[in-house]
């Protein structure tokens, strides 16, 4: 394997994506992503100089909305789901120390 | 009557519409159907019969008052439970969504009510649409109807299942990598992946947004070109929505290839390819030499790339795209949450949530993104998609049509893949650069191995293209039927 | 001798666009509103809701791209910014890193040295974010995503200012030009505009730049003044002690008038940009740019130096009005009405400033019409009102924008011009107030104005005191 993970990359990587692995997971996880880019460099096997990234597949561009309110109050709705609320609000584990 | 269930959409439709049958008697016919099978299959998440009876009911009201007259009114039809469905459970296969109702409709599912047909439930998939299998799903996996100990595919599983097993009458699921392709090759049944931007995405849970497509699985290539007929549209909603002006894709139906330059990539039958696959869909570009298609050998090139290209791209979407489940808007939450503090309330939430395969794309997703990396992986990526696509804008130049596989082998034995996730990644060598390209693609049945395992032939067309993919497909059909 | 230091500081400035609606969405942008109640699926980070760019949004940020002398991206593209918090419901936010909308402008700002540039490195468009309110009571946090989604811009100035005097001015600069488009009310205390500071210092004369720190959270030009210099204090005391000035984030307390750094180990700062598959490319075409350079206002330069060449009025009564484009506009509308831009600007310039300063508002938020000044101005030029009760008048035009003119008449106030009533009213004053009389007539000029002061308290104010006081001479 060329692409050797190392424990603090996992641990970086896991802050980024608010993940929490245990020891195991974190194991294998070095594994898999030491493979998967070890299978991605292939691709610098390629010369890209002068390409464009292609972000999106075709030319489309300027799709627009006008600036007119279509939507009303839809609160009942998007507090339907919420795991926990008060007051109309979504509730979350304090923000402020 | 004969088994209604063994009818096609299209022909239920008719039957429909000629009093011959109800939409009720159809919904119940296929709820029964549910009932006997589905211990075996697991091809649904979320049945919801009180509901399905009730639309039926009222669907078929509209049909004898005349107010629904299209192909697919009154017709039972089960969506992949990655579109958003009100009140109705909408979980992605996930326990992070374990407990989600949406209040609004995706734009495809609203597109298929209006044309009249009726959802039956949501169906099995590999979490968030990640693998191959649909063993990734938190609720079960799914068995291939054709033989019990292999896997349906993936990740439309349950979509390909349940078409192939007559438990609904088509399907919809959704096409990142080959998501809705490959299952319907596994299961026997025709599934088609729309060029990008014909279908809405609203109302779609992300996997891979710039790779994502919605589409048929059904059992033939009519029903396909009736729904895909039917969920196209050009949606305000969804910025990467095309507006198209050819989309009576049923008069695309017919028999004739005469003179139609159909490309056979070398590259596609190399190394890795079963032979059985190999000497089935050869045999089915040879049928369509026979009815006067042009076929040619070519050098695709590239071939090798498209996975990588589409692990990187794909892998970056969803880890952005899976950020929203957080715990809290909706969906699942670990619990005592408050007590934990807001990062660790993310944290556990999210890696109790999310399943062993979903979290290693999110990983490293977020590593090709992550300072440093970006220009390297991400960007190399995105340079490496304009070379493919520049590679079938190329093809295209010379060819209506690309003919080959659509996987290596057949179905895999149930628990055989995971293990290896870059083994299972490969299984997609075939159906990953028509996401990248973007192009419209269609699994069609052409064969059997030895274990009586269903194969599957793809065509490829340009973009926009899907009338040339219907009228070869059809073609194709009909000459597999004249020789049975 | 001790060493002295130059203070150099850049500034990211955040300006709430105008628009009716949200950048992503159709819910409104209005400010207030009970929780959750302008939202949707899409502003909310619901599964499978999708964004569409609000088309005035792209025409604001180019109206202040222009305005600033900056080159317009013509092909520009929105980037996701990665970063988990619950204000942030998709946990992504939509922004330009790639390519921003506008680059390399630059605005002019006056300096006790004279004139002086301060570049601006780039504009772009992005979102809002939600508000999050502490609840004491279950010591947890509420997610209100009212704000969320609401359109953006930031503008990026290069670390061209060297004193809070400079910041002050070039954000005055920047509030004056957004307000001119209309592209923002930029209300620092309704947080319509907010500025990050980044702050270095380096010994004078020193070439390299030092180590910036960033702070947040300044919401007021006094908090940004105080911000300034503590942190300019602080970076220096660390140098003086042989310590290094660390390059991170703080949030400033302007009770505590201190920041802290907002450092944790969850905060990797790596915010993961890539360009959003879900938004197309906007491409901006030179019609479209000439398009809204042809719509760009008159500027406050352009303003002052016509006003001064049009109207007799003072210059600082010019600077004053053309502080406000909104104001600017109603002394305009209002002269094209009457005619008379001396009486106009004394009425802003006096009861106008006066009820503003009293009521805490700001020149943006004044409701009457030119039409119903213009009205009043009138009425008292017909001598149909007296001044006291214009002011009067007024102050009920000021609160509700009331038509001067019925409320004169349905309130009675207009003066008294019958000459029997009045003298009636007079010589019962006179009757009644012997003392003053003969103080009057015994030389004491000043008795007179307490005639005419009962005698106006006698007729309601509804006299004219000129016609009073002459009618008083005459029957004494």
């Amino acid at each position: 394997m060329n692409n050797i993970i190392s424990d603090e990359t996992i641990e970086y990587v896991g802050i980024l994506a608010k993940l929490e692995l245990s020891e195991d997971e974190k194991e294998q996880a070095k594994k898999d992503m030491g493979s998967m880019l070890d299978y991605i460099d292939k691709l610098n096997e390629l010369d890209t100089t002068g390409i464009e990234p292609m972000s999106h597949v075709f030319s489309v561009q300027n799709v627009f909305r006008e600036d007119i309110v279509t939507n009303g109050d839809d609160r009942e709705n998007i507090l339907k789901n919420a795991p926990a609320q008060k007051d109309d609000m979504f509730m979350v584990p304090k923000t402020f120390d | 009557m004969e088994n209604i269930l063994s009818y096609s959409a299209v022909e239920l439709g008719a039957a429909i519409k000629a009093g011959n049958t109800t939409a009720v008697e159809a919904m119940e016919a296929v709820l029964e159907s549910i009932g006997k099978k589905e211990k075996e299959i697991n091809a649904y998440v979320t049945v919801d019969k009180e509901r399905a009876l009730e639309k039926a009911a009222q669907t078929q009201k509209k049909i004898e008052q005349g107010e629904l007259t299209g192909a697919l009114a009154g017709v039972p039809a089960a969506i992949k439970d990655n579109m958003c469905t009100e009140g109705l459970l909408t979980t992605c296969s996930s326990k992070i969504l374990e407990n989600f109702v949406p209040t609004y409709t995706a734009e495809a599912v609203l597109n298929l009510e209006k044309a009249g047909a009726v959802v039956i439930g949501k169906t099995n998939m590999d979490e968030f649409a990640m693998g191959s299998t649909t063993e990734t799903s938190a609720y079960g996996v799914t068995r291939n109807p054709r033989n019990l100990q292999y896997v349906p595919g993936g990740s439309s599983g349950g979509s390909a299942a349940a078409v192939a097993a007559e438990e609904c009458f088509f399907a919809l699921g959704s096409d990142t990598g080959g998501s809705i392709r490959q299952p319907a090759g596994f299961c026997g049944v025709v599934g088609m992946k729309p060029t990008y931007g014909t279908v809405s995405r609203y109302g779609l849970i992300a996997y891979g947004s710039s790779l994502d497509q919605i589409g048929p699985l059904a059992k033939n290539v009519a029903d396909c070109a009736a729904v895909l007929e039917a969920i196209t549209s050009h949606d305000e909603k969804d910025s990467t929505s095309v507006k198209r002006d050819d989309t009576e894709f049923m008069s695309a139906l017919v028999d004739d290839v005469k003179g139609m330059r159909v490309g056979i990539p070398r590259d596609y039958f190399g190394e890795g390819l079963d032979s059985e696959v190999r000497t089935a869909v050869l045999a089915a570009a040879d049928s369509l030499k026979e009815k006067g298609a042009v076929i040619e050998e070519f050098d695709l090139s590239l071939v090798e790339y498209a996975i990588p290209t589409y692990y990187t791209i794909a892998a970056a979407e969803a880890s952005s795209n899976l950020e929203r489940f957080d715990g809290i808007k909706y969906g699942y939450r670990t619990p005592d949450a408050e007590g934990l503090g807001l990062h660790n309330m993310y944290k556990k939430t999210r890696s109790e949530g999310f399943g062993a395969e979903v979290k290693r794309r999110i990983m490293l997703g977020s590593f090709v993104l992550s300072s440093g990396y970006y220009d390297a992986y991400y960007l190399k990526a995105l340079k490496v998609k304009a070379m493919i696509k520049k590679a079938f804008d190329d093809a295209f130049k010379k060819y209506d049509l690309i003919l080959g596989p659509i996987a290596p082998t057949t179905a895999p034995k149930l628990g055989e893949s995971l293990s290896d996730p870059l083994k299972m990644y490969l299984g997609d060598i075939y159906t990953i650069s028509v996401n990248l390209a973007g192009l419209p693609a269609i699994s069609v049945p052409c064969g059997e191995d030895a274990k009586g395992l269903p194969i599957g032939m793809q065509l490829i067309a340009d973009s926009f293209q899907e009338k040339k993919l219907i009228r070869a497909a059809y073609a194709y059909e009909q000459s597999r039927k004249e020789r049975a | 001798m001790a060493k002295q230091y130059e203070t150099v500081i850049g500034l990211e400035v955040h300006v709430e666009l105008a628009t009716k609606t949200k950048i992503f969405c159709g819910c409104s942008t209005e400010f207030g509103g009970a929780p959750n109640t302008h939202t949707c699926p899409v502003c909310t980070g619901m599964p499978g809701s999708l964004p569409v760019l609000n088309k005035q949004v792209v025409n604001y940020a180019l109206a202040v791209g222009l305005a600033t002398n900056c080159d317009i991206t013509q092909f520009c593209k929105f980037d996701r910014k990665n970063y988990f918090y619950p204000d942030n419901p998709q946990n992504y936010q939509i922004s330009q890193l790639y390519l921003p909308i506008c680059r390399n402008g630059h605005v002019d700002i006056e300096t006790p040295e004279g004139r002086k540039s301060i570049g601006i490195h780039e504009i772009h468009m992005e979102e809002d974010a939600g508000k999050l309110i502490h609840d004491e009571w279950e010591d947890c946090s509420l997610v209100d995503y009212n704000r969320s989604g609401v359109p953006l811009i930031e503008i990026v100035s290069e670390p061209d200012m060297r004193s809070a005097d400079e910041v002050i001015a070039y954000l005055e600069k920047l509030r004056m030009i957004a307000q001119y488009i209309g592209a923002s009310d930029c209300k620092l205390n309704e947080g319509s505009m907010r500025a990050d500071v980044n702050l270095s210092v380096r010994e004078m004369g020193a070439r390299e730049f030092g180590t910036r720190t960033e702070m947040k959270n300044l919401n007021s030009f006094k908090a940004i003044m105080h911000a300034i210099e503590g942190e300019r204090e602080r970076q220096i005391e660390l140098l003086e002690a042989g310590e290094k000035v660390i390059q991170e984030t703080r949030r400033w307390d302007d009770t505590k008038e201190y920041s802290y750094a907002m450092r944790s180990k969850e905060d990797a700062q790596d915010y993961r940009y890539f360009p959003d598959p879900d938004l197309v490319p906007v491409y901006i075409s030179d019609e479209w740019i000439d398009e809204v350079k042809k719509s760009l206002p008159e500027f406050r330069e352009e303003k002052m130096a016509r006003y001064k060449a049009e109207f007799d009025i003072p210059d600082y009564d010019i600077g004053i009005i053309t502080d406000s484009k909104h104001m600017a506009d109603i002394f305009e509308e209002t002269v094209s009405i009457c005619n008379q831009p001396k009486k106009v600007s004394n009425w802003l310039m006096g009861e106008t400033l006066r009820l503003l300063k009293e009521q805490d508002m700001d020149a943006e938020d004044i409701r009457f019409s030119p039409e119903n000044l213009a009205k009043l101005i009138g009425l008292v030029d017909s001598k149909a009102i007296n001044s006291s009760v214009a002011k009067e008048v007024f102050e009920a035009m000021f609160e509700n924008d009331i038509d001067p003119e019925k409320y004169v008449d349905e309130k009675g106030l207009r003066t008294v011009n019958d000459e029997g009533a009045l003298k009636k009213t007079v010589e019962e004053v006179i009757a009644n107030n012997p003392q003053s009389v003969e103080d009057y007539r015994n030389g004491k000029e000043k008795a007179i104005g307490f005639l005419v002061g009962q005698t106006m308290k006698a007729m309601k104010g509804k006299a004219d005191p000129a016609m009073v006081n002459k009618m008083l001479k005459e029957l004494l």
